[in-house]
């Protein structure tokens, strides 16, 4: 059982908490001070998060950086408070100290009740954060449902649209996913038999599960994390919150929820799923990868006819997270030992799509703030005038549409690999999504940056150096993935690898 | 013999002058823009030295073989990794890349000279070079795929180079998509070696080391690992030959090449020309090995190529715009080459890409120093341009000579190779399928000929027919829009240095490449070159080279005839009716030239039908509204979050906006915390 104390991560995790409390307090008041004090907290947090990611050790203790603090012991129940990292998380927690920091310099435009706007964007940061490093499921499920809070507002209040429906909507769905997990874990809990809610023991060989003692058959668990996961992630389809939450949420919410949060479902279904529930996965990875692909598709088709830029984003982001799907569903192969292609594809997927994703948000974000419009027949031949952005369109569009030398192509490679061995004719399906992927960011691109310029632009001036730090931040992140991806490839694999050998050792004792 | 670091030097120059351009040179403004042109020539100068020494001292018996780096390790038996594949084919590639577009970055320095992204461009180009070049350098499939995608790339943003004119952007989007629908099954053919990588590991060999995947190909019996063989082997080179007709633009994946004219004509000359649509070609070559154990295979590229060869020759014959002629003569012009792949003339196949590479680059910087003058694209506003451009005249009419394949230029050497082979067969198809090649070939003869001195014709003899202002005349008052590229900038006169320079060199070499390179009838050229060179350096990079037939004066003499045939057609067509306007005298072919001129309908049948009618407007249409109405409606419960999202809205705007759902989801947590601990 890991224990110790070593506190970077307690830091890292509520750093920004402990500054949004700070500023409730109100030691910064106007709102050029507030914005400055946010971008060097958000700052600060990066640099942790980016000390987490080097100290962690591949190769090493497989869980790492510990703080344990036992919080509630009454003899038959154990709760701790339990962070570490592993080579799952750890990259992760990087993917949030990066997208917080774009987050906060995407908003520097904000006037409207600054101080709440930042409070709560950091208390997100922190519950996002949380989410990544519990490793007891009690304090995961509260991060879980304490991130829901700050998005909720963000949303509403700062959003644009139909935002209070749809800050309803993503609050909705969520709760009703989280239901399915607080059944899980208090099931998990009183299956487990050790009075405890640390998941290291859960994801340890073999497993603390027993079957036999099980309050709900372990088939039925593994669906009701999935669930909740699936509808974070979100999976067609559960899918119709994320296109409205997105299109009226403010440019940093938009960035976190395309970012991060949706990651949350995925490393949900690598932690949970995949990592205790093994045999499970592999039973049912089939009709996993069909709403892989099927999201993939669908995703792709719904994102052709859509003519508001978020929207198009929020629907590629859909197709996007069904290549997850596709590559944690690769665990069921044929014939052979399981490689880790497919599951260090997915999480490559997460980090990858966080950072890209991030991007045009960002991108649509200057765009907007600019034109105010989304529309996309009242745009054009912006190129032009806006050089800087439509490079950013640019190269976020390429990356997206799985270009190599980026990152997005790794994650989709490594996911098809991986799945070609399990399902070839579901994967020969999700490689068709790459056109479809070709056609709609390039059409996009063509209407908003290309063509004649409509006479209302011509005015407009390149996105300002502000604006410019979270470009630069994410074109470096997508290119030094995509230029040389072990660095990151590696610490996933680490991660993933008591998976892959807990299978491994399953169809050994199978046979 | 080179360093490893001065091999890579070729491809990483052309890099560094891509970062150069593009963080320091064109940040700095339009004042120092020429350094961009300077600094893209002097990288490709120096790649272009370091080719011909590569190519000199590999032939003369150094060996190079240097251990490649690992960029991504997947599982025993499949590994990414960065590598150098130093064979003929790829010595002779690097020569012609650099070289070509060493000539073509000089010629832009006048063409593109005084364009306010003059900048901008080099930067592309100089990334187009770099990645052509890391493609041809590739060792490993997925390096090769990589750099793939980057001319993609490359070709995506300067076809797209104007991108303020529709057109443009439209044709650039369209090649990246239709390109990218043959890369499925290149991404295909890729994913299926990954799936045998146990295979490969149990014989100790990566399944993404290109010689590792000839070696898997080739049967047990001729020494090789045996691991692909029969359906699965014909789906691999399928999925790769898929790849290859997209970026070659072979039947039925061409449209996107003609459309590709909308780019700068300097970028039509190297890319879609000389050096990215022949990269088809290339992968095919590069896995010759692999293909020629698939009889199937080999069938269906030696068809799909010769039907493509005759197929776009016929388009060309209707054509009106002087840079798509030259686009449908180089889409059947990669017809030939992948025909002779497909009947095993692999000697043969690359010798026509090294000399296609001079003469198909020479009249398109030809195309571009006559719109140069004219202000125009569109051969009916030209005429008589021979006087005011003598350069280019005689320029372009080499070309065109060596294009139809006229003794003793090189386009002839090479082309007649190749129907020689089809005629003798190599035995790597069934006769009848290589003497069917030969005869689509043959008839290719005759319509490149018409075409190629339909185009001079037009283009330099007769009377000047008022070249872009007339053009935009005509547009305005039939009240139609202007195609791209055609402006009032009408001056009748010879083009500068900076573009006649490289067409001369390019000039020299569409007379000579060919038999220099490939001497016939003598023992060696000045001693240097010994005979059948080419065709022998190709063939001792294959196992089991074969070598070319001896040459045949009966063939040279027929397919000199045919194409004589078609050049006399075409003058007597053209220069006979002496009082020739505006009225091309084909026209009077009805039904049959307007099905030509409307490309077979193709274009409206993928772009209006497929992709527009049924994919658009009915598929994703239909899946639209299932998602807004269907499963939005049941699945998220719209109807009653819409009645009920108001009162609760109601309640949270009571000055409590942000205490209310707070309250609420820690009041949840303290239930559920207490349940736990007291239940």
């Amino acid at each position: 059982m890991p224990s110790g104390f070593n506190g970077l991560l307690t830091a890292t995790v509520f750093l920004p908490a402990v500054a949004a409390l700070l500023l409730a307090t109100g030691i910064v008041r106007d709102a050029r001070s507030i914005r400055w004090y946010a971008g060097i907290v958000a700052l600060a947090d990066l640099v942790l998060s980016v000390i987490v990611f080097v100290l962690f050790q591949p190769g090493g203790d497989r869980f790492q950086l510990i703080d344990r603090f036992d919080w509630i012991d009454t003899g038959t129940v154990q709760a701790s408070y339990l962070l570490g990292v592993d080579g799952i998380s750890a990259p992760l927690v990087m993917l949030t100290g990066l997208l917080g920091l774009c987050a906060v310099f995407v908003s520097f435009h904000i006037n409207d009740r600054v101080k709440e706007y930042f409070i709560w964007l950091f208390v997100l940061q922190t519950a996002v954060m949380g989410v990544f490093t519990s490793l007891d499921f009690l304090l995961f499920f509260l991060f879980w449902e304490i991130e829901l809070v700050p998005m909720y507002l963000l949303i509403s209040t700062w959003g644009t649209g139909r935002r209070e429906y749809s800050a309803m909507k993503f609050l909705i769905f969520t709760i009703l996913g989280s239901a399915f997990m607080l059944v899980a874990i208090v099931a998990v809990f009183v299956s487990s038999g050790v009075g405890s809610f640390d998941m290291t023991r859960l994801l340890e060989p073999g497993g603390a599960l027993d079957a036999s003692r099980a309050a709900l058959p372990l088939g039925v668990l593994f669906w009701l994390f999935f669930i909740a996961f699936a509808v974070k992630l979100p999976t067609w389809p559960v899918h119709t919150w994320l296109p409205d939450a997105h299109t009226d949420a403010p440019t940093a919410g938009s960035v976190m929820l395309a970012g991060v949060m949706l990651k949350m479902g995925g490393y949900g279904l690598l932690r949970v799923n995949a990592g205790m529930f093994p045999e499970q996965l592999a039973n049912f990875a089939l009709p996993i990868v069909a709403l892989g692909v099927i999201s993939v598709l669908y995703g792709a088709v719904v994102t052709l006819r859509q003519t508001d830029l978020k929207r198009l984003i929020a629907y590629s982001s859909v197709s996007h997270m069904g290549l997850v799907l596709i590559g944690i569903g690769s665990v069921a192969v044929v014939g052979g030992a399981l490689t880790d292609a497919g599951l260090t594809g997915a999480a490559m997927q997460l980090f990858t799509h966080g950072t890209i994703t991030g991007l045009l948000f960002v991108a649509v974000g200057i765009l907007y703030e600019k034109t105010h419009t989304r529309h996309i027949p009242d745009l054009g031949g912006l190129a032009n005038r806006m050089p800087i952005l439509a490079g950013a369109f640019l190269i976020a569009g390429a990356a997206s549409l799985g270009l190599p030398a980026m990152s997005g192509f790794v994650s989709e490679l490594l996911v098809f690999f991986g799945a070609f061995r399990a399902f070839p004719a579901l994967t020969i399906l999700a490689v068709l999504g790459i056109i479809l992927a070709a056609g709609y960011i390039l059409w996009m691109i063509q209407r908003t940056m290309f063509g004649p310029r409509p006479a209302r632009w011509d005015g407009l001036t390149d996105a300002s150096l502000v604006n410019t730090v979270p470009v630069a931040l994410l074109v470096i992140s997508i290119f030094a993935v995509g230029i040389y991806p072990a660095w990151l490839t590696d610490v996933f694999r680490d991660g993933l690898e008591p998976i892959v050998n807990a299978y491994n050792l399953g169809i050994a004792g199978s046979r | 013999m080179l360093s490893e670091a001065l091999v890579w030097a070729i491809f990483l120059l052309p890099v560094a002058s891509f970062l150069l351009i593009g963080g320091v040179i064109r940040p700095l403004g339009p004042s120092v823009a020429k350094a961009a042109g300077y600094v893209t020539i002097l990288a490709l100068g120096v790649g272009f030295v370091l080719s011909l020494w590569l190519l000199r001292s590999h032939a003369h018996g150094v060996v190079y073989d240097f251990a490649p780096h690992l960029w991504l390790n997947l599982a025993p038996g499949a590994s990414v990794q960065m590598g150098l594949l130093l064979d003929p084919l790829t010595n002779v590639m690097l020569v012609v890349v650099t070289g070509v577009s060493l000539m073509v970055q000089i010629y832009s320095m006048g063409y593109m000279d005084g364009d306010e992204s003059f900048a901008r461009y080099y930067a592309y180009m100089s990334l187009f070079s770099a990645s052509m070049i890391g493609l041809v350098l590739a060792s490993n499939i997925v390096q090769m795929y990589v750099f793939w995608e980057l001319v993609g790339l490359s070709s995506y943003l300067l076809i797209g180079f104007w991108h303020d004119r529709p057109s443009a952007a439209a044709a650039a989007k369209k090649a990246f998509i239709i390109t990218r629908i043959g890369d499925v099954g290149f991404l295909l053919a890729i994913i299926f070696l990954f799936f045998q990588a146990d295979d490969f590991a149990a014989q100790g060999l990566n399944a993404l080391h290109i010689p590792d995947i000839w070696t898997a190909a080739a049967p047990i019996a001729a020494g090789g690992a045996g691991i692909v063989a029969g359906g699965a082997l014909l789906w691999l080179c399928l999925g790769l030959f898929a790849g290859a007709a997209g970026k070659s633009g072979q039947f039925p994946l061409h449209t996107w090449l003609p459309d590709a004219m909308e780019g700068p004509t300097p970028v039509s000359a190297l890319i879609h020309a000389a050096t990215m649509v022949a990269a088809g070609v290339f992968l095919v070559g590069r896995f010759f090995p692999v293909f020629s154990e698939s009889e199937g295979a080999m069938m269906v590229v030696a068809l799909i190529g010769a039907f493509t060869a005759v197929f776009a020759a016929t388009m060309g014959l209707a054509a009106n715009d002087i840079k798509r002629v030259m686009a449908y003569s180089t889409v059947s012009q990669l017809g030939y080459m992948m025909a002779a792949l497909g009947i095993g003339a692999y000697n043969a196949a690359l010798f026509h890409l090294f000399t296609h590479a001079f003469f198909k680059a020479l009249l398109f910087l030809g195309a571009g120093s006559v719109n140069h003058a004219a202000g125009t694209f569109n051969m009916m506003y030209m005429g008589g341009l021979r006087k005011a451009m003598p350069f280019t005249y005689w320029l372009t009419v080499i070309g065109a000579l060596s294009l139809v394949g006229i003794f003793p230029l090189a386009g002839f050497w090479s082309k007649d190779e190749i129907l020689l082979e089809a005629w003798l067969g190599t035995g790597a198809v069934e006769t009848s399928v290589s003497l069917l090649v030969f005869v689509l070939l043959l008839v290719g003869v005759l319509l490149t000929a018409f075409y190629s001195f339909r185009m001079v014709h037009l283009t330099f003899h007769g009377e000047f027919r008022g070249g872009g202002e007339q053009e935009l005349h005509d547009c305005e008052e039939a009240g139609q829009p202007a195609p791209t590229g055609v402006s009032h900038h009408v001056h009748l006169g010879e083009s500068p240095w900076w573009m006649v320079g490289p067409m001369v060199f390019l000039g020299i070499s569409a007379v000579i490449a060919g038999w220099v390179a490939n001497p016939i009838g003598v023992k060696s050229v000045f001693g240097l070159i010994p005979s059948h060179w080419l065709t022998d350096y190709f063939a001792s990079g294959l196992h089991d080279g074969h070598h070319a037939p001896p040459f045949s004066i009966a063939m040279a003499v027929i397919s000199n005839v045919v194409a004589l045939a078609g050049i006399g057609l075409a003058v007597l067509t053209y220069a006979w009716p002496r009082g020739f306007t505006n009225t091309d005298p084909l026209t009077r072919g009805g039904i049959i030239h307007a099905v030509l001129a409307q490309r077979y309908y193709l274009d409206h049948l993928y772009e209006g039908v497929i992709v527009g009618r049924v994919f658009y407007r009915v598929v994703a249409a239909v899946t639209d509204w299932f998602d807004r109405n269907i499963v939005d409606g049941i699945v998220g419960l719209t109807g009653w979050i819409s009645r009920n999202v108001g009162s609760l809205i109601a309640l949270a705007q009571n000055g409590q906006v942000q205490t209310y759902p707070l309250v609420a989801a820690l009041g949840g947590l303290v239930i559920i915390v207490l349940y736990l601990i007291l239940g």
